[in-house]
């Protein structure tokens, strides 16, 4: 089981350890990390589950993912990602993934 | 002071529990549900979690998010409200309150020759997924009755794991009275390209039954034998509990544009709602995640201090229907005519009323629906062009000002 850190809002910083298969946002959501709303439940269409990647490798972002950040109002980066899109790998341990403002 | 009870824990009810805390409501906040279950994400339920056999619920917070807010969770039944008194029946105890919120949902319309039926079953909440996924282990030729946005969904997934379904729907087309015609039409081709048979202006006449079995519908011109029945015909809200007490109904509990219903503190939010809208401008029940987190998220702010504001927001919807993804902005009342992109493998539909975008309905093509909800949250109308030629048009034209 791979551990995530995932920096919140305020800039704690916590480590989840993820299991493969899920999703980065279904890892976040039961630590209950804050700032990590989900409220689609992972359709790509709500953007309360976006962080920026600060730490490791993530596949590519494929095109509804990528489409929707760009198409979302505010705070995008180059390092941007919908969590809920991004299937967790035993490679990505050690990822740190920054929880975007809103 | 008794806090706020809550009754009902489904996407209103615990979306509200959480963000009266973080508005600083510093009461008890007490959430109650028939059932406890953690609550859980119901889309799935019509799109994935048939699928998989091994498949759990989707949680919409951890159980910790409740404890860390000092919410108390309980499992019950409101069986009665007695406004005056500022008290709520829950299983035979009687529970004080200083604000009371309905959030107690909808629940699906059943066909009345259907009732009692072993073999016919409809989707709204986790027991019925697990039972519907149980019964697929023995059927394998289903019948969906009703080609509104569950119907479809499940069609869908259940053609994915090899199952023969017919969707059975009454008008000239899939989605009538949520979609465009463009919609529906591709909606239908996709559908029919993952071997889902759709009989389009069906009517039923009688069913055969074998026992408490229904084994074919019949129609005027043939007969559809069937394992299993599933039945999406849609939504009603359930409203005697409010309407034992006085409450003022309609088709669902009537509230002003801030949520308040016509008892002093109670209020109403998401699918059980009737609520003042404001592209509408006449009251409506919405039923989506979106309409429901974000009435829950202002009741919050209301019970929380803040001053009365309507609840105003772009609504927004998806569906997940096999391959396709329709997502709508807006809602499309009163709307008269349409622009449409129609670029093959994504769509894009416009819905005016008169010079007044009022709603974007789009197939695999989130550009547009995500600027859609910033054009419509504008006011603004883009020109007929504009629209045409697409998201990054839009997004140019909605920067200008
Ligand atoms: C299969 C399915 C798929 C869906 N897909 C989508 C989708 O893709 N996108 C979308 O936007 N929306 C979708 N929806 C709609 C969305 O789920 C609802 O709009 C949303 O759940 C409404 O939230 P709510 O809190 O108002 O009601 P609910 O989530 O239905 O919660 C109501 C809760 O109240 C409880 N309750 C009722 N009466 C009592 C009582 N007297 N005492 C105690 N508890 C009580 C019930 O047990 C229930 O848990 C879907 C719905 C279903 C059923
Ligand atoms: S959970 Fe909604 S976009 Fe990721």
């Amino acid at each position: 089981m791979p551990t995530i850190t995932f920096v919140e809002p305020d800039g704690t910083r916590r480590d989840v350890s993820a299991h493969p298969g899920e999703s980065l946002m279904a890892a976040a959501t039961r630590a209950n990390v804050a700032g990590i709303i989900a409220e689609c439940g992972g359709s790509a269409m709500c953007a309360t589950c976006h962080c920026y990647l600060v730490a490791g490798d993530l596949p590519e972002a494929e095109a509804l993912e990528a489409e929707t950040l760009e198409f979302v109002a505010q705070n995008v980066q180059a390092s941007s990602r919908l969590t809920c899109q991004v299937t967790v790998t035993d490679a990505m341990a050690g990822t740190v993934l920054q929880v975007a403002p809103r | 002071m008794s806090g706020v009870v809550i009754i009902g824990a489904g996407h209103a009810g615990s979306q509200l529990a959480v963000s009266l805390r973080a508005e600083g409501y510093a009461g008890a906040v007490t959430l109650i549900d028939a059932s406890d279950v953690l609550p859980y994400h119901k889309p799935p339920l019509s799109k994935t979690f048939l699928k998989d056999p091994a498949a759990l619920p989707q949680p919409l917070r951890a159980a910790s998010a409740y404890d860390a807010a000092g919410v108390v969770r309980r499992k019950g039944s409101v069986t009665a409200i007695d406004t005056a008194a500022q008290r709520v029946t829950l299983d035979g105890e009687s529970l004080p309150y200083g604000d009371l919120v309905l959030a107690t949902g909808a629940r699906n319309r059943m066909l009345p020759d259907l009732l009692g039926a072993s073999n016919v079953l409809s989707l709204r909440d986790l027991a019925d997924a697990e039972r519907l996924r149980d019964a697929l282990a023995m059927a394998h030729s289903i019948t969906v009755i009703g080609g509104g946005f569950i119907g479809l969904e499940s069609a869908a997934a259940l053609a994915g794991m090899g199952k023969s379904v017919t969707v059975l729907e009454a008008a000239p087309r899939m989605l009538a009275r949520v979609a465009a015609p463009e919609t529906s039409a591709r909606v239908e081709d996709t559908l029919a390209g993952l071997g889902v048979k759709l009989r389009l202006g069906w009517t039923t006449q009688n069913y055969r039954r074998d026992g408490d079995r229904v084994t074919a519908v019949l129609g005027t011109t043939d007969e559809l034998s069937c394992d299993l029945i599933l039945v999406g015909i849609g939504a009603v809200a359930d409203t005697a509990l409010a309407q034992a007490a006085g409450i003022a109904c309609n088709m669902g509990i009537l509230t002003d544009a801030h949520l308040q219903t016509s008892a002093p503190h109670v209020w109403a939010i998401g699918d059980v709602a009737e609520t003042p809208h404001w592209q509408a401008g006449a009251a409506l029940r919405v039923e989506s995640v979106q309409n429901a987190t974000d009435q829950a998220r202002h009741l919050a702010r209301i019970l929380s201090g803040a001053a009365l504001t309507p609840f105003r927001t772009v609504p927004w919807f998806w569906s997940d229907i096999g391959p396709l993804k329709l997502q709508i902005a807006g809602l499309a009342i009163g709307a008269d005519r349409r622009v449409v992109r129609d670029d093959g493998a994504r769509l894009a539909v416009f819905h005016l009323a008169g010079d007044r975008l009022m709603s974007v309905e789009t197939l695999n093509n989130p550009a547009d629906h995500m600027i859609a909800r910033q054009v419509l949250d504008s006011g603004r109308t883009p020109p007929d062009a504009v629209m045409v030629e697409g998201a990054a048009a839009m997004k140019a034209w909605l920067a200008q000002g």
